[in-house]
């Protein structure tokens, strides 16, 4: 136990627990999308698909209690090394400048926490549907997710709120990815390049799969299948 | 030239510090930093006033004495030290804000002295091999790989001048200590001491308030001696290996 309390609290130590769960994260994120993506393929897949994780409550509870530990484990190590490094640099500059202008650095705080918010939002809108009335009398029954998708995204302001919220977190990820490797130490000369772009790509490929969906709603070309 | 400066006056450690206006007249453009707040305090001795103190010695960019934080950047616009930065890099007539290395580990001693010997102090943590590692003959039958050599004496160029650490948002000194433990650890020399090290000087970093890297890689940007942040990422991997080690054995 000696070990897992001097580690954890040491600043190395604290930066692996946030790059590990953010890499679990990361996991997620890509699995989600891909369960998003199946709405294309029309609802019985897409329903198909969620009455098959419901199927199992076991597992299912078992994936949601361990990414909510993540996600807070994510939150609260972060805000311990925010705290610490308000404290180490005690007195700023009076001229502030940096050498190079880099919004996903300055801003993984503010798009942290703005991706929080809308991922509270959204558990109340689609998981736990306290949000919209009309989730509970789905055409297709309780697992009617693909009518629920659209129903949801017919909303202007949801969906706007969605597409900023989803872009935020790219930016965050496309800073974060690079910089979870940097931290488990697979960084080196030959690497470097590779995983920064690599990571950036993955980013903004994850903004497609994601907005694509609230975009073919409000396009009309996902609709209602009566 | 002709150069308005905004410099950063403070008495001691104790007292409040702020910027005081000066001008530096007739600097000519070959003179470096360091001659031209020369000249400056040569005038303002003359005048009877206090000069401006800065700290300063070899003046030829190896010793890492030298420091500056000059328009919010360490060591000013281009990648040496301030000794090595000359006045034709500036314009005529320009202002220039001309501050200490900021952050709690260095407190400052007076005007732009900070005091930088945590760093030693995380040396003296462990940056360094305990037993004699023979003479040069003994180098000569140590095979290295060339690989090898070369990661160690990138590393090894780092001259603790502490710019990283005043460049950081976070005050963090993760770039210093990672070249000192990549360094040794590339090295056969190094081997026996490696685990230990890393941990000596992890712990050390942390107990004398250094921040922690958020990957901002400033400190990257600054460092005279061009050392690159992929010897945080080592720096990471050591620590963690070192502590797992420990935890078994």
């Amino acid at each position: 136990m000696n070990f897992i309390t001097s580690f954890y609290n040491s600043s190395i130590g604290k930066k692996w627990i946030v790059a590990l769960t953010g890499l679990v994260l990361i996991g997620y994120v890509i699995g989600h999308m891909a369960g998003n993506l199946q709405i294309f393929a029309g609802p019985e897949k897409i329903n198909a698909y969620a009455a098959f994780l419901h199927s199992l409550p076991g597992p299912l509870w078992v994936i949601r209690i361990f990414l909510i530990v993540c996600l807070v484990l994510h939150i609260v190590m972060t805000i311990k090394l925010a705290v610490e490094n308000r404290s180490a640099k005690a007195q700023k500059n009076e001229y502030q400048a940096t050498t190079s202008f880099k919004p996903a650095k300055a801003t993984m705080v503010l798009s942290g926490l703005v991706v929080l918010a809308f991922l509270v939002l959204h558990l109340a809108h689609f998981t736990i549907r306290s949000i919209d009335p009309r989730f509970h009398e789905l055409p297709r029954g309780e697992f009617d997710v693909h009518s629920m998708v659209i129903l949801g995204f017919q909303n202007v302001w949801y969906s706007g709120f969605y597409i900023i919220a989803v872009f935020l977190l790219c930016l965050h990820l496309s800073h974060g990815f690079q910089s979870l490797l940097q931290t488990l130490g697979i960084n080196s000369k030959k690497v470097r390049l590779p995983i920064t772009y690599g990571g950036q790509a993955l980013s903004w490929l994850i903004f497609a799969g994601y907005v694509a969906v609230p975009i073919a709603v409000l396009t009309h070309h996902l609709t209602l299948v009566p | 030239m002709n150069l308005k400066l905004k410099v950063w006056r403070q008495k001691n450690a104790q007292s409040e510090g702020k910027l005081v206006d000066y001008e530096a007249r007739n600097i000519p453009p070959a003179a470096s930093f360091l001659e031209m707040l020369d000249i400056l305090n040569d005038e303002l001795q003359a005048k009877g006033e206090e000069p401006i103190a800065f700290d300063h010695d070899c003046r030829e960019g190896i010793c890492g004495t030298c420091s500056l934080t000059i328009n919010g950047i360490a060591h000013g616009p281009s990648a040496t030290t301030t000794c090595q930065l000359y006045m034709r890099t500036f314009k005529d007539g320009e202002t220039i804000y001309i501050e200490p290395f900021r952050a709690r580990s260095f407190p400052v001693m007076r005007d732009l002295v900070t005091d930088r010997a945590a760093l030693d102090r995380i040396k003296q943590a462990g940056g360094y091999i305990t037993a004699r590692v023979g003479s040069a003959q003994d180098a000569n039958s140590t095979l290295i790989p060339k690989t090898a050599a070369d990661l160690s004496m990138e590393a090894a160029a780092c001259i603790g001048c502490g710019a990283c650490v005043a460049a950081c948002p976070n005050a963090s000194a993760m770039l210093f200590v990672g070249a000192s433990v990549t360094h040794l650890a590339a090295l056969p020399q190094g081997q026996p001491e490696r685990r230990e090290r890393a941990l000596r000087m992890v712990r050390k970093m942390d107990e004398e308030g250094f921040g922690n890297c958020s990957n901002h890689y400033e400190c990257e940007a600054v460092c005279p001696a061009e050392i690159p942040i992929t010897v945080i990422s080592n720096l990471n991997r050591e620590y963690a290996a070192a502590s797992a080690r420990e935890a078994a054995i």
